[in-house]
């Protein structure tokens, strides 16, 4: 073991101070090759001996050609250390792919740590930048390898840099770029994968392509970046995050903290080719351009144009909108008040991959060779990218994943990659994939390590279960449970017993998971990771495996079933006594769909003990639904629509709104309760690590359209308090019945999302949850399809001195990490059954087009957007032809109204519209659903 | 932060989290004490110097007639941190490692064998970087063998730590100001016997015995190297001896 020491100067907080640490070398780092027998025998070992060539990469090529490297063609790769430092650098989620490949035991990756090896660590040279210095040791690292590994196995250096390869070749190394690596290979699919750099770091092949004269400035150079440090520090530019109108892909808003306002960012000049979620860097336009513009519903074929496939040609300017928007329209621009500004830089880069499918274009004669082809994604906030491919034929109309990689000056649109086929446009399972990876939803099968993790099966209980002094034997209790219809993943079951003393013994029971799921194991990160299952229509993707999720957990009817159980002595006027935790035993004896129990509840010829169980629990959570209402809790509404599907083709067959009935709400009170009963356990004994759920209240601003739409109908909503705010929506009533639903269904929309946080983050007044105005809540009631309920079983079950707690629950960053997961992945839960819904709505309406009602939400210049409530779908309608900039009509904002002048036509908020729905397709495999005014 | 390398196993200074910094030890460096060592644990540097056992200067001072009174002073040399320390001596941190120097140096020394006598001993840190405690200890143990001071056991220390749920040996100064749990361990090694632990953070049972576990192995293995260098001092004397 040898030792040298490497010397840093390093700033801190202004200073300059001189930090010196310490480099440990090594002679037991090994080389990886499984036929190498200088090294350590025992070493892992991963490069295969049959490989042609043994390749060694730099940091640009892992950085720029992730997707080609997870192309199982490629093996046998060597990763240094040095190159995963400067891409974790660089790329955090590059470098969580690469770190997936490493780990994966199937591919060939191997790292080599060549900053530890005695021979592969080079030394900084006075002078040398550490770019320089970081090509000089993969140079070093790849020249041992062939050394160590002799002249019959080749060594490759890939690499990109025309000068770190003209510098290996000089050394003697064998070196190529990545393109003629991959064209050796002879796979011609896999040089679409290949990113073609854009720099002139290798000669383009393309250069007849290569029109100097015609070559145009499309877009503003980004400043640099000391430019906009500076500048941010000055209060010249603003930072923020950049959110592009989901209706107006032209239109974008960043959130900036240093004006406290949102600055609305006008056309894609002035967006200066950032994409949604990056985070830029915004300068302010002189207050005499701040128009108020119109706020225009974007059609999606507005963007129709000419395609122009030869990169770079002048015609590729983008036509700015927003002038023409802001002049046409309103006779006088009034100054807005919000500032207006365009981006000069950007920060951090959001850029993903997306999925969608090429634009329809004819096809080029030769068909072999390289296309050029642009790529519309499914999100319409993300702009066209132009790809290029060598298997154009199989793209077209296919749904396909693309890899964003730059954004020249010269060029409109950004160039990318293709990444993989999905399968076809319009086919259903394609289609829901598409929602699927666009929400970042796992749906790969369990892994048969997670799968290790499962109990024997059949799993019965056992004695060892039933000799536990911590388990209740409750199987002697009449429980049942009520669920929707159909439901396998039975998670809660209730009891509810009259006792000697006239009080009645309400339990909850939830499922036992964490019997199950133990902390630590694969089974558990696995779900961690998961967060949720997913509900889409006709489908269900399960945190956990199956066997757990429908059978070993579900609190199925008439078998026993291991449980954690809440019990609550309450007095006939819903007042909770005593409380009381335990882990059981139960043995439902029914489990019953929300339809049966409200049918057996109303049947008053039934007076069996089951059915006089559930009225006594009926009428209980009617006092405390009540008692939560006066607190100030809110009845939101959403508009839930319910599918039936054909057993055999999966397609939809009837849509209605999802009913709500008594059983439902008397379910969710119980399930409240617990989840709240739950809370102040855990808090009590945990008072920093607890697993809790706020819901913060809604700012001003937040509700600001709410209350625009309210007054502009002539209602008064008093948003002051959660209560004043629950009143007031009870007091609007109108003698349209629908009416109270739809206020509902917006003031939902204008509230944050409830989230899941760590008690030690947040101060107690934080913990608060607006929309059921509890001071505390968490999750306890589903475990089965909710990792959150399984972390707040293993609180309470250490809070009762059952089990210990897992040492994760010691770790604060941790365990903030996993509330932030579990926020991401319910967000995307919701966000996918919600496209899920939208599909199959697609899907129903292509063979029947449809009158119906519908109720105007909002109101914009060229027309406005509907809520159909029979449908629960949201669309806009158009009142000028697409095109027309709707220069015939004029909206008042303050009424939310639009009138065509000189005439008495006019649309205000809310008011009823009758409309045709149908579905067209205005190009082939490209269907969309069409409302129109009647 | 990663402290561990997932993919390489690699601490940030390259040990593996199993494997302690670079030992050095000297001994006799100060002339005028009656002895005195150099120890260093990589970057950490310390001196330490052992006078007596002399008369005692402070009667005041002395608790018991019958036993020796050791005293210790530990201190941080000004330049010793990348910062210039502006108080080196007499802040809590210090009279706290002073006094956790002195007990676990008591422990060790037969103290009953020299009444009326006291021992000081002074620990200086010349660089500092991380584990300045233990190599504090281990100093001072060698300086005491060097003043020919009678032990029951030759006292070694080390720490351990507890960052990316992987149990870390002889924690640097990075690793350190991570904030993660560091269990500084003294052992009478030969009498297997435990004369310091400190920690200042949670720990749950079954890692912290682990931890506890590895910094013992530390232990021991300081106390092989201070033997083998206590032994080379013996045979250099002997040789100057003739």
């Amino acid at each position: 073991m040898l030792q040298s020491k490497s010397f840093v100067k390093k700033t801190k907080q202004g200073r300059i101070q001189k930090v010196v640490r310490e480099h440990y070398l090594r002679d037991d780092v090994y080389c990886g090759f499984v036929p190498c027998s200088a090294c350590d025998a025992a070493a892992e070992r991963k490069l295969d001996a049959a490989a042609a060539a043994i390749l060694v990469v730099d940091t640009n090529v892992v950085l720029h050609q992730i997707d080609l490297l997870e192309n199982p063609a490629i093996e046998d790769v060597v990763l240094l250390s040095v190159v995963l430092d400067e891409v974790k650098n660089k790329n955090l989620a590059v470098f969580n792919r690469i770190k997936a490949l490493c780990t994966n035991k199937a591919r060939r990756f191997y790292v080599f740590a060549n900053e530890q090896h005695r021979d592969t660590y080079v030394k900084d040279m006075v002078g040398e930048s550490s770019n320089d210095r970081n090509d000089r040791a993969i140079r070093v690292a790849a020249c041992w390898y062939q050394s160590h590994l002799g002249e019959s196995t080749k060594v490759l250096l890939i690499t990109n840099d025309r000068d770190n390869k003209r510098k290996a070749i000089e050394e003697g190394l064998n070196a190529e770029t990545v393109e003629s690596y991959v064209r050796s290979l002879a796979q011609p699919g896999l040089l679409d994968l290949v990113v073609v750099p854009t720099s002139g770091d290798v000669t383009m092949e393309d250069a007849e392509d290569h029109r100097p004269s015609k070559k145009k400035v499309i877009y503003n150079e980004h400043k640099p970046m000391s430019e906009v440090t500076s500048g941010l520090r000055c209060g010249i530019y603003h930072q923020g995050k950049l959110r592009v109108n989901r209706y107006n892909p032209f239109e974008a808003y960043v959130g900036s903290e240093s004006i406290g306002d949102e600055i609305v960012i006008h056309g894609r000049s002035n967006m200066n080719r950032a994409f949604d979620g990056d985070i830029v860097a915004v300068e302010l336009l002189p207050q005499d351009q701040w128009h108020e513009s119109k706020s225009f519903i974007a059609d999606d074929d507005e963007e129709e144009e000419d395609v122009h496939l030869a990169p770079n040609s002048a015609d590729d300017a983008p036509r700015n909108t927003s002038s023409t928007q802001s002049t046409v329209g309103s006779s006088a621009p009034s100054v807005s008040s919000r500032p207006i500004g365009r981006v000069v830089g950007i920060i951090k880069r959001n850029w993903n991959s997306y999925c969608g499918s090429l634009e329809p274009m004819p096809m080029p004669a030769g068909s072999r060779g390289v296309a050029h082809a642009l790529f519309v994604s499914k999100d319409r906030r993300i702009p066209k990218i132009r790809i290029q491919t060598r298997q154009l034929e199989n793209l077209v109309n296919k749904r396909i994943i693309v890899a964003v990689d730059s954004w020249d000056v010269l060029s409109r649109y950004p160039s990318g990659h293709y990444v993989r086929t999905i399968g076809d446009i319009g086919d259903k399972e394609t289609e829901t994939e598409v929602v699927l990876i666009e929400n970042d939803i796992n749906t790969r099968p369990f892994s048969t390590q997670v799968l290790a993790c499962l109990p024997p099966l059949p799993w019965t209980l056992s004695l060892e279960d039933l000799s536990n002094p911590n388990r209740q034997d409750l199987r002697h209790v009449r429980v049942f449970s009520v669920d929707p219809p159909g439901c396998r993943d039975i998670d809660d079951a209730l009891h509810c017993t009259l006792l000697p003393n006239g009080n009645f013994e309400v339990g909850v029971h939830i499922a036992d998971v964490t019997n199950f799921v133990h902390p630590g194991t694969p089974l558990d990160e696995e779900a961690a990771q998961r967060g949720t299952s997913v509900y889409l229509v006709g489908q269900r993707i399960d945190m956990l495996p199956k066997p757990l999720t429908e059978d070993v957990c579900s609190l199925r009817a008439d078998v026993e079933r291991l449980a954690f159980s809440v019990i609550w002595e309450m007095t006939p006027d819903a007042d909770i006594i005593s409380t009381r935790y335990t882990k059981s035993v139960i043995k439902s004896c029914a489990a019953m769909s929300y339809v049966e129990a409200q049918a057996r509840m109303d049947d008053s010829r039934l007076v069996d003990p089951l059915t006089v169980d559930l009225r006594n629990l009926n009428s209980l959570a009617k006092i405390m639904r009540q008692r939560r209402c006066e607190r100030g809790a809110l009845t939101l509404a959403s508009a839930e629509v319910k599918f039936e599907i054909d057993s055999e083709t999966h397609d939809p067959l009837d849509i209605g709104m999802y009913q709500i009935r008594e059983a439902n709400q008397m379910i969710e009170e119980f399930m409240l309760a617990a989840n709240i009963s739950v809370a102040e356990k855990i808090l009590k004994y945990f008072p920093l690590c607890s697993l809790l759920r706020r819901h913060p209240s809604p700012t001003k601003e937040m509700l600001e359209p709410l209350l625009r739409t309210a007054s502009s109908v002539g209602l008064n909503l008093d948003v002051s308090s959660s209560k004043a705010l629950a009143e007031s929506l009870d007091n609007a009533k109108s003698n349209d019945p629908y009416f109270n639903k739809l206020i509902r269904i917006l003031a939902t929309r204008c509230m944050t999302q409830a989230v899941y946080f760590c008690s030690g983050d947040l101060t107690f007044s934080e913990y608060y949850h607006y929309g059921l105005a509890a001071s505390l809540y968490t999750h306890f009631t589903s475990p089965i399809r909710r990792y959150a309920d399984v972390v707040v079983h293993r609180l309470l079950a250490a809070a009762l001195d059952i089990a210990k707690l897992p040492p994760i629950f010691q770790d604060g960053p941790q365990l903030t990490g996993i509330a932030d997961n579990l926020n991401y992945r319910h967000r995307n839960a919701q966000m996918a059954s919600r496209a899920s819904v939208e599909l199959h709505t697609l899907i129903y309406f292509r063979t029947r087009p449809t009158d119906t009602e519908a109720r105007i939400v909002k109101v914009k210049a060229n027309g406005f957007i509907v809520f159909v409530p029979k449908f629960g779908i949201e669309g806009p309608i158009y009142l000028t032809p697409r095109g027309d900039k709707g220069g015939d009509w004029v909206v008042d904002e303050v009424h939310q109204r639009v009138t065509k002048p000189g005439t008495n036509i006019s649309y205000a908020v809310l008011q009823t519209v009758r409309i045709h729905m149908e579905v067209v397709e205005p190009q082939p495999h490209r269907p969309k659903l069409q409302l129109t005014l009647i | 932060m990663e402290y561990v390398n997932p993919l390489t196993g690699f601490r940030v200074d390259g040990r593996r989290p199993n494997e302690m910094r670079q030992l050095k030890g000297e001994v006799g460096v100060v002339a005028r004490a009656d002895g005195s060592a150099l120890f260093e644990m990589g970057n950490t540097r310390v001196i330490a110097a052992v006078y007596g056992p002399r008369e005692i200067q402070n009667r005041g001072q002395q608790v018991n007639s019958n036993e020796a009174l050791v005293r210790c002073e530990y201190r941080m040399a000004e330049f010793s941190t990348g910062d210039r320390r502006r108080k080196p001596k007499g802040d809590r941190r210090s009279t706290e490692i002073s006094l956790v120097i002195r007990q676990t140096m008591e422990a060790s020394i037969l103290t009953h064998l020299m009444p009326r006598s006291q021992i000081d001993i002074f620990v200086q840190v010349l660089q500092a970087d991380g584990g300045t405690r233990s190599a504090c200890i281990n100093a001072a143990t060698l300086a005491l063998a060097d003043a020919g001071i009678p032990m029951r056991d030759i006292v070694t220390s080390c720490s351990a730590g507890y960052l990316c749920s992987t149990p870390l040996l002889d924690l640097n100064y990075i690793e350190d100001s991570a904030g993660g749990p560091d269990v500084t361990v003294g052992i009478l090694t030969k009498m297997d016997k435990v004369t310091l632990l400190q920690m200042d953070a949670k720990l749950p049972m079954d890692t912290f015995e682990n931890v506890m576990e590895l910094a013992i192995e530390g232990c021991k293995a300081i106390a092989t190297y201070i033997r083998e260098v206590l032994l080379e001092n013996t045979k250099r004397l002997e040789c100057q001896r003739g």
